[in-house]
């Protein structure tokens, strides 16, 4: 903290200085401390700009830039032809008054919901299991993972052909075997949704296993040995050293989780495209809609006054979240 | 690798002994030896923990292989399969034959071939920008260190934070009205290149290798009279391929992927990547032929994940690893 302050006081000193004079650098090695453009360039000032300058520029224009302009925009209304006007709340007040925000909101909630109970414990499971058989772990991480290397949008367009709702889909076929009469999926409002969770689950499952898996041989061995000691079985080993020392992976991977299924736009787009009657309708479906479907031109304005509703509340259920897992943790 | 040294894990044994050896039982699972999980050597002698593991096997088998391996093999028997068997005999294999030519149409008629060819550049591209970004900040950020370096780190660790839904509208915009150079990006590869490339993910996981570099032998080569820059291309970076291979390989990956993104940047049909032209083709294509094109376009990541299988299951546990 202390260099902090030195260059602080030496900031104004520097600025009226302008150009780096002779007689500045000749002062140098009396004042030792002091810093100028010349002493700066011989330090490898430049170097480090020039192995920053790429960095800066493409973090300035396509993240820093972008970040602060969706605050900006989303008191604005932009419609690209006329200079952007100020218009204070209205973008939030008329993406609330939509009827079809609660929609979206209830729909994504219930996609999250879904995920989670599907989702969430499917891959722990598997990856308990897969870290407990001696031979072909290679082969199941493999298996596994499949799924994650089919481009999304394969799997969906795929996924789409296997929810044919004549009973020769490929789905209806299998439930025929077993005697489970034929499903309308996508094509039913009720079912939608549940079967674009099982798509989802299916091409992020092994993702979320190889994770576990590498979180699982860093558990060290010596707290079986002592739980062992201590007498435990195996479901106390699990219960009491196992899932305990993956605490903190696993309350990532679920924060992860929700804040990515709160995004979800793929799979309804490309699935259903938020019907059948808006049913798989999301909120970042719904943002798409705004900014880009709109036969009056981009809402840009409530595009973004949403996309920041969403992010500003991902960010306080991060913060709630964290604040709650921590009290658990030191408890 | 030394030889496995037996593991002494029994139950018996005090725990303080246990504690006392810990560092050396650790070397011994890292070469492969002694690493045990939740059952120990016990566990699996007793004969309802065989019949259980047996169990294991035969559910992860059977499991992973219909869910893992089975749509794809679906996928590759449909995708030489004519549509009224498809449609009407999902699970029989081939009652009226084998059609080839599915795959040829996919190819020429589809123009999968060319979607290929700008799937790879977009690839390619965003691959070259993120290794570069991430390895020049990386050794800017890490090794050459300036004052203002923890600023500039926590402005790009912030970026994480951040949803990419926040992204969407205003870096499209500025895609279409980018600053200074005054043409529009839309339906150019940098579009795509250079938002991929403000990765800050990559950025973390470079610079934290790179701290793990030892200095000792950055600075002997300052002394032999090296500069920045050739510490970094003949010293920093050979030191850093593993982690530069885990980079390439979620960059290629992701971009292989993106699907939002390139929708709206690309909307000329001549540049879009495989996932934006896939769908789009669908309404119009037979679904004989159009499963082909699914296979066809599926081959690909899979060649590679089966060629750098290693890479890519330890890229997906560091991934974890950082994360947690």
């Amino acid at each position: 903290m202390s260099t902090t302050a030195i260059d602080q006081t030496d900031a104004p000193a520097e600025a009226g200085a302008g150009h780096p004079s002779p007689e500045a650098a000749a002062r140098t090695p009396s004042r030792r401390r002091r810093r100028t453009p010349l002493t700066w360039l011989r330090g490898g000032g430049l170097w480090n700009l020039a192995f920053l300058a790429p960095m800066l520029i493409v973090f300035g224009v396509f993240s820093w830039w972008p970040i602060a302009r969706s605050v900006v925009m989303s008191f604005q209304k932009t419609n690209l032809i006329s200079d952007p006007v100020w218009v204070g709340l209205d973008n939030f007040a008329r993406v609330l008054a939509d009827p079809n925000l609660g929609t979206a909101v209830v729909n994504t909630l219930y996609f999250a919901g879904l995920a989670l109970v599907f989702g969430f414990p499917l891959p722990i499971i598997m990856a308990v299991l897969m870290s407990e058989v001696r031979r072909g772990k290679g082969l199941y991480s493999a298996l596994a993972y499949l799924p994650v290397v089919v481009p999304p949008v394969v799997a969906v367009l795929l996924w789409k052909v296997f929810y044919n709702a004549s009973p020769d889909g490929v789905f209806n076929t299998i439930l025929g075997w077993v005697g489970i009469p034929p499903q309308p999926w996508l094509q039913s409002p009720a079912t939608a949704m549940p079967s674009l969770v099982i798509e989802a689950t299916w091409a992020a499952a092994g993702g979320s296993i190889i994770i576990y898996l590498a979180a699982l041989i860093a558990v060290p061995p010596e707290l079986y040995d002592a739980a062992e000691v201590d007498g435990a079985g195996i479901w106390r080993k699990i219960w009491h050293v196992t899932l305990p020392q993956l605490r903190g992976i696993l309350f990532i991977m679920l924060i992860l989780q929700v804040i990515g299924t709160a995004q979800v736009f793929l799979e309804p787009y490309l699935f259903t495209g938020g019907g059948p009657n808006n049913a798989t309708l999301t909120v970042l479906l719904l943002i798409y809609r705004y900014a880009f479907q709109n036969s009056l031109g981009g809402a840009y304005g409530e595009a973004t006054a949403l996309s920041l509703m969403l992010a500003v509340f991902l960010g306080l259920l991060s913060w709630l979240y964290f604040k709650l897992t921590d009290r658990w943790s030191t408890n | 690798m030394t030889a496995p040294a037996p593991s002494s894990a029994q139950p018996s044994v005090a725990l303080r002994q246990k504690l006392a050896g810990l560092g050396r039982r650790r070397r011994d699972a890292a070469d492969g030896g002694a690493d045990r999980g939740i059952l120990s050597g016990h566990d699996r002698r007793k004969r309802g923990v065989r019949v259980s593991m047996a169990g294991v096997h035969v559910v992860l088998f059977v499991g992973l292989v219909v869910a893992g391996l089975g749509p794809l093999l679906w996928l590759a028997k449909a995708a030489v399969t004519p549509t009224q068997d498809t449609l009407s005999h999902p699970f029989e294999l081939w009652p009226n034959g084998i059609d080839w030519a599915n795959l040829e149409t996919a190819w020429n008629d589809i123009h999968i071939d060319q979607y290929f060819l700008n799937t790879i550049w977009v690839a390619a591209g965003s691959w070259f920008f993120q290794l570069l970004i991430a390895t020049t900040a990386g050794y800017a950020l890490s090794v050459l260190r300036p004052k203002y370096a923890p600023i500039l780190n926590g402005l790009v660790l912030a970026t994480l934070f951040v949803p990419a839904v926040v992204l969407l509208v205003p870096l499209y915009l500025t895609v279409l009205h980018p600053p200074v150079i005054d043409t529009s990006l839309l339906n150019t590869y940098w579009a795509v290149w250079l938002p991929a490339a403000a990765n800050a993910f990559n950025i973390l996981l470079v610079k934290r290798f790179f701290d793990g570099l030892p200095r000792e032998v950055f600075e002997a080569a300052r002394t032999d009279g090296a500069g920045p820059f050739r510490v970094f291309w003949s010293i920093v970076l050979p030191m850093s391929k593993p982690i530069l291979g885990v980079v390439s390989v979620f960059a290629v990956i992701a971009a292989w992927k993106d699907f939002l993104w390139p929708l709206l940047v690309l909307p000329d049909p001549a540049v879009q990547p495989l996932s934006v032209r896939l769908p789009a083709v669908q309404s119009q294509t037979e679904l004989d032929v159009f499963l082909a094109a699914l296979a066809i376009s599926t081959l690909i990541p899979i060649v590679l994940f089966l060629v750098f299988q290693r890479l890519f299951l330890s890229g997906a546990g560091l991934g974890g690893a950082v994360k947690g």
